[in-house]
């Protein structure tokens, strides 16, 4: 059974690298890994200027609970802790910067009895190996895997949706090592407790739910071929689309009973849980009409952009752009020194024929904005709302229930910066709110 | 290299503005064609000046308001004027459509803040105007060159219905081979330019649907209740008059129409009732233009009322908090 959410776009999907095989990158001769690479509290360096590491020392340490460790992806020597460019964050952001010496790993040990792990280790070993969502939101993968008691979890979704343009690490990860994904499954259905698996992908990615469907057999879950549509991966159309279960404004999918993870998480989940390895690698794809080798690649965390594009070819003369993430909802960076995180899923070179810096023009109301809107919102409203500083509006009009998917700007003939200023208006909104509680308290 | 840094989506949809007025311009090509074929070349005269008039007032506009002033060229002012003319009887001064394209222009839309905030048709606040100011000039229709070459008056087909119960055959109403304002006498080729429209889907067939559907089962009802006092059929209620023009032209402006798919549908229903009653019961034979206007009028107040359901929320506990 598939059904599907309302609205959403059909933007061009240009996946120029599905039948480009994952590709492993040799690291670079100095890596820098940042220290804040997850929703939540940025980790505390644990190590020293001068410190030998070897693959998967633990270089950062988790501040709290919503927050998680972070590891060293080669063996070498930490050359400083500074403050380095973010591909998605903002400013300077404290990072580890390692001398490359080699491949040296630290012992790990394979657990033999891996399937039948209680909940309390898997959540364990997924915090230690300092695990976060893959997809693009980086949310810590132990706190998702600990529900409240009063919401337990009858399903789990695997996310392999990829409805962003061009990304394809996803689609190589279901063609390429189905089984592990399915035994990652396997292990975020026992840590919750959950009945029911269902694997949803894309019905533009055959090879991947058939290889999918082959694999899940040893577990006997449910894979299920979506209508393409963009934001299909998000979390909310995914659960409405699969279970016709609406997640409630506010809420999170443990309200209704379901726990979504992507595949890529589920693989390292699997990883972590058997072989006890840490999260320091991850596949994302190159892409772009600027991009001169495009294709998959699995890249160690903390390589620099400019050394992906480097060995891969190049960019083109005409690239104006480079994304962090996907075409509809990725960061424009702004030097390519940037490294790799752990939600890296894509490296975008775009040319002028692809983006265009856009004019902003008045709306006219034209009600396409309103009839893509997955969420239901009425953006061309909220949006000017959020721009003239009617903040109260935009909150009663459910400004904070927006998943910046960007369906609405995207269609948008007016060219209006909607998510742009919907974001403003988030913002402005979360501040009232926090007065709110600040004044109740005192 | 240097590199832009703007915020996400990265890619868009190659549909804009200036695409979106232009297309609905060549739309437009039919009806002027068929103004020019039953009017003589006069109507094409009109149809210039007005569009002339309207951007050049456009232009002064953006120019006082401190604007890119060459947004006068996004095709919406004249799409405004050439719509002005189109409603005018064929023998209107071409100095009073100036002055027409002005108020609609400039009171219509310029006032309100311009494209996008304007609250009603500037075509049809400009008509509305001229109606005021010219009232012999605007109801002085004459016969067209197809039937009488040298342009007797002659009235209306729905002023004849009206006032000596005559009802004209349909054929000739759908073809415009009739006396009424430039561009409005054909239904054929407006639904032809309409369709097109739709099509590209810069119009909603909800709203021409909903407004024709309302006059036709409205009217209808009283034509069946009585014949005699109510001689208009729905099929001479759909074809005459200026209601294809307004279906597919007027009530369908972006700006001045609801966002929402029911809206529009409302939206639709309460013009056409309105169009039935004026014909039916006011003083004026036609009653397409205030009507759409009236529909305008409480556009706002559908768009609140028809706002969709947010995921995640559900009416009930919307309603009630």
């Amino acid at each position: 059974m598939s059904g599907k959410f309302k609205g959403g776009i059909h933007p061009p999907y240009r996946k120029l690298t599905s039948e480009k095989p994952i590709e492993s990158l040799e690291p670079p001769d100095e890596i820098v890994v940042p220290l804040s690479q997850h929703t939540g509290a940025p980790a505390k360096p644990t190590v020293e200027k001068g410190a030998e590491v070897k693959v998967g020392t633990r270089i950062g340490e988790a501040q709290g609970y919503i927050s998680a460790h972070v590891h060293s992806p080669v063996s070498g020597v930490v050359k400083s802790i500074l403050e380095k460019p973010h591909p998605t964050q903002t400013g300077l952001v404290p990072s580890v910067v390692i001398e490359v010496k080699g491949t040296e790993s630290e012992d790990f040990k394979e657990d033999p009895n891996w399937e039948d792990a209680s909940p309390e280790s898997i959540r364990e070993r997924v915090l230690a190996a300092g695990i976060v969502g893959m997809g693009g939101a980086a949310f810590p993968t132990h706190v998702k895997l600990n529900p409240p008691k009063e919401y337990p979890v009858d399903t789990v979704i695997i996310n392999g949706g990829e409805c962003e343009p061009y990304l394809t690490p996803d689609d190589r990860l279901m063609r390429e090592h189905p089984e592990d994904i399915v035994r990652g499954a396997h292990l975020i259905r026992q840590a919750v407790g959950a009945k029911r698996v269902i694997i949803g992908i894309e019905d533009n990615k055959p090879e991947a739910v058939k290889a999918m469907r082959d694999a899940a057999k040893a577990y006997g879950f449910e894979v299920s071929s979506l209508h393409s549509k963009y934001p299909q991966g998000s979390e909310k159309q995914l659960i409405k689309a699969l279970l016709g279960r609406e997640v409630p404004s506010g809420g999170l999918p443990f309200h209704v009973g379901v726990l979504v993870q992507n595949v890529g998480t589920a693989k390292a989940i699997y990883e972590a849980v058997r072989f006890g390895r840490p999260l320091t690698e991850r596949v994302l794809t190159l892409s772009g009409f600027g991009a001169k080798g495009p294709g998959n690649y699995m890249v160690k965390i903390g390589t620099p952009f400019s050394h992906i594009i480097e060995k891969t070819g190049g960019a083109s003369e005409d690239t104006v752009k480079i994304i962090s993430g996907g075409p509809l909802m990725g960061i424009a960076v702004w030097t390519t020194e940037v490294p790799v995180i752990k939600c890296t899923s894509g490296i975008l070179l775009l040319t002028s024929r692809e983006t265009s810096d856009r004019q902003e023009g008045p709306c006219i109301r034209c009600g396409t904005c309103v009839e893509v809107c997955p969420m239901g919102l009425s953006p061309y409203l909220i949006a000017r709302e959020s721009e003239s500083g009617f903040f109260d509006r935009a909150r009663a009009h459910h400004v904070l229930d927006c998943i910046e998917c960007g369906s609405c700007a995207y269609a948008c003939p007016a060219r209006r910066h909607l998510v742009q200023h919907i974001r403003y208006g988030k913002s402005e909104v979360w501040k009232l709110i926090k007065k709110e509680k600040e004044e109740a308290v005192a | 290299m240097k590199l832009i840094l703007s915020s996400s989506p990265h890619i868009l949809t190659p549909e804009n503005t200036k695409r979106v007025m232009y297309l609905t311009l060549l739309s437009l090509l039919p009806p002027v064609a068929a103004a020019a074929y039953f009017f003589g070349l006069y109507p094409l005269l009109l149809v210039v000046v007005s569009a002339a008039a309207s951007v050049l007032t456009e232009y002064i506009f953006l120019l006082c308001r401190r604007k890119n002033p060459l947004a006068c060229l996004d095709g919406s002012a004249l799409i405004t004027g050439v719509l002005l003319a189109l409603t005018l009887p064929p023998s209107f001064p071409w100095w009073a459509a100036v002055i027409g394209s002005v108020f609609a222009i400039a009171i219509g839309k310029q006032i309100f803040g311009g494209l996008g905030y304007n609250i009603f048709n500037p075509a049809l606040l400009g008509r509305a105007f001229l109606m005021a100011a010219f009232p012999v000039q605007s109801t002085t229709w004459t016969k067209p060159i197809t039937v009488a070459p040298d342009a007797f008056t002659g009235a209306t087909p729905l002023a004849m219905a009206k006032f000596s119960g005559k009802l004209t055959p349909h054929l000739s109403l759908f073809l415009g081979n009739t006396a009424g304002s430039l561009g409005e006498t054909s239904s054929l080729l407006i639904i032809i330019g309409g369709l097109f429209l739709i099509i590209l889907r810069y119009v909603d067939w909800r709203l021409p649907l909903s407004y024709l559907g309302t006059v036709a089962v409205f009217g209808g009802i009283f034509w069946l209740i009585n014949p005699a006092r109510f001689p208009q059929d729905p099929i001479f209620h759909l074809t005459s008059g200026g209601l294809m023009l307004g279906a597919f032209y007027m009530i369908t402006d972006m700006v001045t129409s609801p966002v929402t798919k029911l809206g529009r549908v409302i939206f639709g229903i309460i013009a056409g009732i309105f169009v039935v009653l004026i014909r039916l019961f006011g003083g004026l034979p036609e009653g397409v233009m205030y009507s759409i206007l009236l529909a305008n009028a409480v556009r706002p107040w559908i768009d609140r009322l028809t706002m969709p359901r947010v995921f995640g929320v559900s009416k009930k506990k919307e309603a009630s908090s």
